[in-house]
């Protein structure tokens, strides 16, 4: 049984409560025990690249201040963002001593100091690293038969370098959970290419041509679900395909889904932990057809 | 676009603040356009990433302040991964940002976002569209 600290993040709790409850649906067929941070705050979602910010890097360090207290030093996030967040600031103040000091001072109220010692981890690392997906396979009891599945990786799992954990130019971590989960796996061409993220506020123009592009393409190339492990790219690769496709008369839906649903699906979990009503484009028509809900 | 080059422009303030907030050094940039070809956002810039590089050795800040480019680049770092003279591109367009916004000039008003986009919205968007838009 791996022990990890859990950081949810805000969309966890909300419009990704799918991507959440599939993950605490199975962690215990996993082999691993989650345990929620107590008092948990925002990660700032975005890393702040100036080299004059520290004030936006105390909100990830507190965070690991969290995971000593729970006396653990293995945290697992599983959206991409707040994953992203957490290990740069965290590399940050492991390399820059003089920084880590500052951050402390600025914390004083905290009663434990952070020293850097907290590993960040995200999911499909514990899955490939911890677990191995040679024992996953023995795990399987419904195995994801004829079902093409495009990963898409989007920014944040793969760059920068040091903090990605597969090849940031073309990741196969994904490609090799969906066949372990004996799902067949799906290439194209976009799959690291940027969704347009936070333009979904103020520009969503940006994000709907994103979305066919990158959709298409997936599509073009035969998949029939896209999995992605980011609840910013889920909401634009989802819900933005009403807007995409009122733009696009021949573009044609395809559903979005977390790696974790399929996961959980692989591993004999019920329809109703899916939350399904999530989503904008109903995954259940294509999963009833290959029989795996 | 006719630009004007002066010594007092290269040697102005702004160069050497873009330099000291983004930490980078612009003058290894050799303008080989890797990071504007692989740039998922050039469709709705007005500069291309490698001439916003350009711009900042040569001090345009007026061109530099008030252009679409830098609200656009959403911070992808495929740029960064592909430079190959190890600038970070999106340090450079942060660092634009951010002489803007440590003004009090921000690029979004939350204020003037309707209800209904509002209540659409998850939190992970909102959040970071402010972090990187309002100062």
């Amino acid at each position: 049984m791996i022990k990890l600290s859990y950081y949810p993040g805000c969309t966890l709790k909300t419009n990704a409560k799918n991507f959440e409850d599939s993950v605490l649906a199975i962690h215990e067929k996993l082999d691993i025990k989650l345990e929620e941070l107590p008092r948990w705050n925002c990660c700032g979602t975005v890393y702040s690249l100036a080299t004059d910010d520290l004030i936006h890097h105390l909100a990830p360090i507190r965070n690991l201040i969290r995971v000593k207290e729970q006396k653990n030093n293995k945290l697992l996030t599983l959206c991409a963002m707040c994953y992203n967040t957490l290990k740069r600031a965290n590399l940050k103040v492991q390399r820059e001593p003089e920084s880590l000091e500052k951050i402390n001072n600025l914390m004083y109220l905290e009663k434990v100091k952070y020293n850097g010692e907290v590993k960040i981890l995200h999911l499909l690392e514990i899955l490939r690293d911890e677990i191995g997906f040679s024992n996953l396979a023995k795990k399987v009891s419904l195995p994801l038969k004829n079902l093409k599945v495009a990963s898409y990786y989007g920014c944040l799992l793969v760059r920068p370098k040091e903090v990605g954990f597969d090849d940031p130019e073309n990741p196969t971590i994904m490609e090799k959970l969906i066949e372990t989960l004996g799902g067949e796996p799906i290439d194209f061409p976009y799959k690291i290419e940027c969704c347009g993220s936070y333009q979904t506020v103020d520009n969503p123009n940006i994000v709907i041509e994103r979305t066919y592009s990158i959709l298409s393409s997936a599509k073009v190339n035969g998949a029939e679900i896209v999995i992605v492990s980011c609840p910013l790219c889920a909401f634009n690769l989802d819900h933005r395909q009403k807007e995409t496709a009122q733009k696009y008369l021949e573009f044609s839906h395809i559903p979005v889904l977390y790696f974790t649903q399929i996961l959980a699906i692989a591993l004999g979990c019920s329809e109703e932990i899916l939350r399904f009503d999530l989503h904008y484009i109903d995954p259940k028509p294509i999963l009833k057809e290959k029989g795996l809900i | 676009m006719r630009i004007e080059i002066s010594n007092k422009r290269i040697n102005n303030n702004f160069v050497s603040k873009i330099s000291e907030i983004s930490g980078q050094n612009l003058l290894a940039c050799y303008q080989c356009g890797k990071c504007s070809a692989g740039c998922p956002a050039v469709s709705e810039m007005d500069i291309l990433p490698n001439q916003v590089i350009r711009f900042a050795q040569l001090g345009l800040e007026k061109e530099l302040l008030t252009c679409k480019s830098i609200w656009v680049c959403a911070s992808c770092l495929t740029c960064n991964t592909r430079c190959p003279r190890g600038v970070n591109i999106a340090e450079v367009m942060e660092a634009i940002r951010l002489i803007l916004l440590r003004k009090n000039i921000d690029n979004i008003k939350i204020s003037e976002l309707s209800e209904k986009r509002r209540a659409e919205l998850p939190p992970i968007a909102l959040i970071s569209s402010f972090r990187k838009k309002t100062a």
